[in-house]
């Protein structure tokens, strides 16, 4: 059974519905990336996962438990840790303290002081400024926040919205090799939404195509990194 | 056929309302009169107010202020250089609209609770100032203005009640009138725009900050005009009797009366005069309370106030009156 | 000189209870972005409940600390009933809101209790016991203020609690997000704010005795401090109430009288919206398109 299994998701905000049967499973330490163009609807599926999208229809459910109609605060505490675009980041508080923030339900002292530790390693960067106002971060630094602080939940599901976007070439490999650590090392399983897709395909072993909230085309990784559709117009070869 | 018909309707109860209005004064008691006289002033305050909030957007908790501005600017000229009473509510409304335009100036950088704020600040100061012992040779001070009563002109055969009534009738009238032509043209769908998307209006060529300035003068030159002719109908005027509560009072009235609505200013004047009245029977404090839970109530249950009832059950009676002549309609054939 | 350090030191000793209302104030602005035109009927109604107490025999620091508790609750319950209801209203409801619990509260205390003036005690002795130019009770305000204000800081830099309630107040979308009941966050923030608001309204009640309209001149002191220090900043809050208070006195001393004082706060409040409206402390907005 899949670790996360979203059956002919309709939603949207407000009157109009973005996201039209949209289905699709990432399965338990798996990786599962959704690939689009701007617009197609990729931020809106992992807003629905989060109970921040109206549901009009479609079922949600995580670990045998149904998402709908659950309140975002609820759904996190189940072990779903997202990483928003625009990475969310608490610019008033110091580093450690958005980590803490990221660790608030927790109860485990001990776990948490391992996950700092652990945290600290994949990023020592984060480490050098724990101290540091976190709105003087760089975008690549606050990208490794955003991520450490969704890992300080010591979630079963990691949700990544765009963390390539606004960052150079070089962080986004760092960032992308940590992400292939994580999900080995902790056997969390990743959401991955991007708009490259050449890097996306590399990391994912499952994907998804999402055109205008519809999924045109799924499968391995491998196979869609084939395909002549996909390698036209979203790999530029 | 339909639109006509509804606004032939309403132009008929528009002018049995006037009608009403004008025969009033000859059929109730003195004291009724007086309070209907001060329904008519409250009108017109809550005209200008519902102007400036109700229809372009910008929130004033400090509107008592102006019409103290009003009545004062009515006693004063009265008391100290024998004006006549009909030339004051000009010279009242020219000046609260001077003082209200210089206001609206930095009121421009204010939004929302800000103005709001700004506005507050006004309402709770105003008494203070009045008090002011350096002002005391005109305004009177603590004790305030006292004013005559001014007679029927042309010597008419009326009571000194019955003409004031009159007096305030054909002013609310008159300034009914100016206010439906003004919101009805471009200034009118102007203040709209800045209220609902004031970015886009910008972006549309619409001088947002003309537009912002002279609503807010236009508007308290109504609470001007309210102001004088509130002072020559009491009789009086004192720093107290402008306390911020008269400010709450007048937004008490456009919120239950109806936001963005002419008509809803008279429901919100008839309301802000006769249910402090009637909750006075149950104790000095009472009133507030009422007032209180009654905008609480409308807030969550009406937000259009009285005036969106009023036309919901307009919308159910002009429904039913068609359904009946289409069913007549079929029955023939 | 004598008349001046009188000033100042009573000003200061006003200024800590405007830097209170000012500090509950910018915690409601904080989390929800709007201002509470009701905190100052809010403090009034829990100064008369400690009133109500010690008329009954409560002796004053228990009655104090009731009074605190109480006012605490009654502020999540308003958060939690009211305010709640009308979070995604246009700012207009929300005024009328916060307006309408005003004059609630102010008629009911008047229903309650009665208009006329009643004294209110002053734990602190009659006697000046810290020199000459400020008297025991305007000292103790200070000294109180400053041990609240303590106590916050301490709560909201090492605690666990105050971290999720910080969190909350920049950035609700994130905190939910890391499983932060953003609710109870907003509930308590209200809760904190009714019972500093209670503190300031039984400090100030000795001073100008109570009365259901108490307060209104003091919300407007608290408003200028808050909009001075930049209404988003809690230091700044301080700093702009201890101002204010100074000003007030300074001013009214030397400038223009004590019967203008108000206008003073007025035109403070005026002046800092127009020229700098995030005050000295705060931070600038933007608005999106």
């Amino acid at each position: 059974m899949p670790l996360l299994e979203v059956t002919e998701l309709t939603g949207g905000y407000g009157a109009t519905d973005i996201l039209h049967a949209v289905s699709f499973a990432v399965e338990e330490g798996g990786i599962t990336t959704i690939l689009g163009a701007n617009g197609a609807g990729k931020t809106s599926v992992l807003r629905a996962l989060c109970g921040m999208l109206r549901v009009s229809s479609g079922k949600i459910a995580f670990s045998a438990q149904t998402l709908n109609g659950k309140a975002t605060e609820s759904i996190v505490r189940l072990g779903i840790g997202h990483v928003p675009d625009g990475r969310g980041t608490f610019l008033n508080l110091t580093t450690e303290e958005n980590l803490r923030v990221g660790a608030m339900t927790r109860r485990d002292k001990a776990g948490v002081a391992e996950d700092f530790e652990r945290v600290y390693g994949y990023f020592p960067r984060l480490k050098e400024r724990r101290n540091q106002q976190a709105g003087t971060l760089s975008g690549g630094e606050q990208q490794m926040l955003a991520i450490s602080r969704a890992l300080m939940l010591r979630p079963r599901l990691l949700l990544l919205d765009e963390p390539s976007f606004g960052l150079a070439p070089l962080v986004v490999q760092d960032i992308f090799r940590i992400m292939r650590a994580i999900n080995k090392e902790q056997k969390v399983a990743i959401l991955l939404v991007e708009q490259n897709a050449s890097l996306a395909l590399e990391l994912a072993d499952t994907a998804y195509l999402l055109e205008t909230g519809t999924v045109v085309m799924s499968g391995p990784a491998d196979e869609l990194r084939q395909a002549e559709s996909v390698r036209r117009s979203y790999l530029g070869y | 056929m339909h639109g006509m018909h509804a606004n032939r309707m309403r132009w008929m109860l528009v002018a049995i309302v006037v009608i009403a209005a004008c025969l009033l004064p000859f059929v109730l008691s003195s004291y009724r009169v007086f309070q209907f006289n001060l329904v008519l002033v409250y009108a017109i305050v809550l005209l200008g107010l519902n102007i400036l909030t109700g229809f372009n957007g910008q929130i004033s908790l400090g509107h008592g202020a102006f019409y103290a501005i009003g009545a004062y600017v009515a006693a004063v000229l009265m008391d100290q250089w024998g004006v006549p009473y009909w030339a004051t509510i000009p010279a009242a409304g020219i000046v609260c609209f001077v003082a209200g335009f210089l206001f609206g100036l930095p009121a421009l950088r204010l939004h929302g609770h800000y103005l709001a704020l700004a506005t507050f600040a006004l309402g709770i100061s105003m008494p203070q100032i009045l008090k002011y012992k350096g002002l005391e040779e005109w305004t009177g001070g603590v004790q305030g203005i006292v004013i005559l009563k001014p007679h029927a002109p042309f010597g008419l055969n009326i009571s000194q009640d019955q003409w004031l009534y009159l007096f305030t009738l054909i002013v609310a009238l008159l300034m009914f009138w100016l206010a439906w032509n003004l919101l009805r043209g471009r200034i009118g769908r102007a203040m709209v725009a800045i209220r609902d998307h004031p970015i886009a209006a910008e972006a549309m060529g619409i001088n947002v900050a003309a537009v912002k300035t002279l609503t807010f003068g236009v508007s308290a030159l109504y609470a001007g005009v309210g102001g004088a002719l509130g002072a020559i109908v009491v009789q009086f005027v004192a720093p107290d009797s402008f306390v911020a509560l008269v400010s709450i009072s007048f937004l008490i009235g456009i919120v239950i009366g109806g936001l963005a609505s002419i008509s809803g200013v008279i429901y919100g004047a008839l309301f802000i005069q006769f249910v402090p009245n009637i909750a006075d029977e149950i104790s000095k404090a009472a009133p507030w309370a009422v007032y209180g839970v009654f905008l609480l109530a409308f807030v969550f249950l009406a937000p259009k106030g009285v005036a969106g009832f009023v036309q919901i059950l307009w919308g159910k009676l002009l429904n039913s009156r068609t359904r009946d002549t289409k069913r007549s309609a079929t029955v023939q054939s | 000189m004598e008349a001046f350090l009188h000033q100042v030191f009573s000003g200061l000793a006003n200024g800590a209870i405007y830097a209170s209302l000012a500090l509950a104030l910018v915690m409601i602005y904080q989390s929800t972005h709007h201002i509470n035109f009701a905190q100052g009927e809010m403090a009034m109604f829990s100064t008369y409940l400690a009133w109500a107490m010690i008329n009954a025999g409560v002796p004053y620091w228990a009655a104090f600390g009731l009074t605190v508790v109480a006012s605490f609750f009654i502020g999540m319950i308003i958060e939690r009933v009211i305010v709640r209801r009308v979070a995604d209203a246009p700012v207009l409801t929300l005024v009328v809101v916060f307006i309408a619990l005003l004059v609630i509260l102010n008629s009911i205390t008047g229903w309650i209790f009665s208009y006329t003036i009643k004294v209110f005690p002053s734990p602190f002795p009659e006697q000046p016991l810290f020199g000459p130019y400020i008297s025991s009770h305007e000292a103790g305000v200070v000294g109180i203020t400053l041990f609240v204000l303590l106590l916050l800081f301490l709560f909201f830099r090492f605690t666990s609690l105050g971290l999720a309630m910080r969190a909350t107040a920049e950035n609700a979308v994130s905190s939910r997000l890391s499983g932060i009941r953003v609710g109870w966050m907003l509930a308590l923030g209200w809760g904190l704010a009714a019972a500093i608001g209670a503190i300031a309204g039984m400090m100030v009640a000795p001073i100008v005795y109570l009365d259901p309209n108490m307060m209104s001149g003091i919300l407007l002191y608290g408003i200028a401090a808050a909009l001075m220090g930049g209404i988003d900043n809690p230091f700044g809050a301080v700093v702009g109430g201890l101002i204010v208070g100074v000003l007030e006195n300074l001013m009214g001393a030397y400038v223009v009288g004590t019967e203008l004082k108000l206008t003073v706060a007025l035109l403070v409040i005026i002046g800092v919206l127009i020229f700098k409206p995030t005050g000295l402390f705060g931070r600038s907005f933007v608005t999106r398109v």
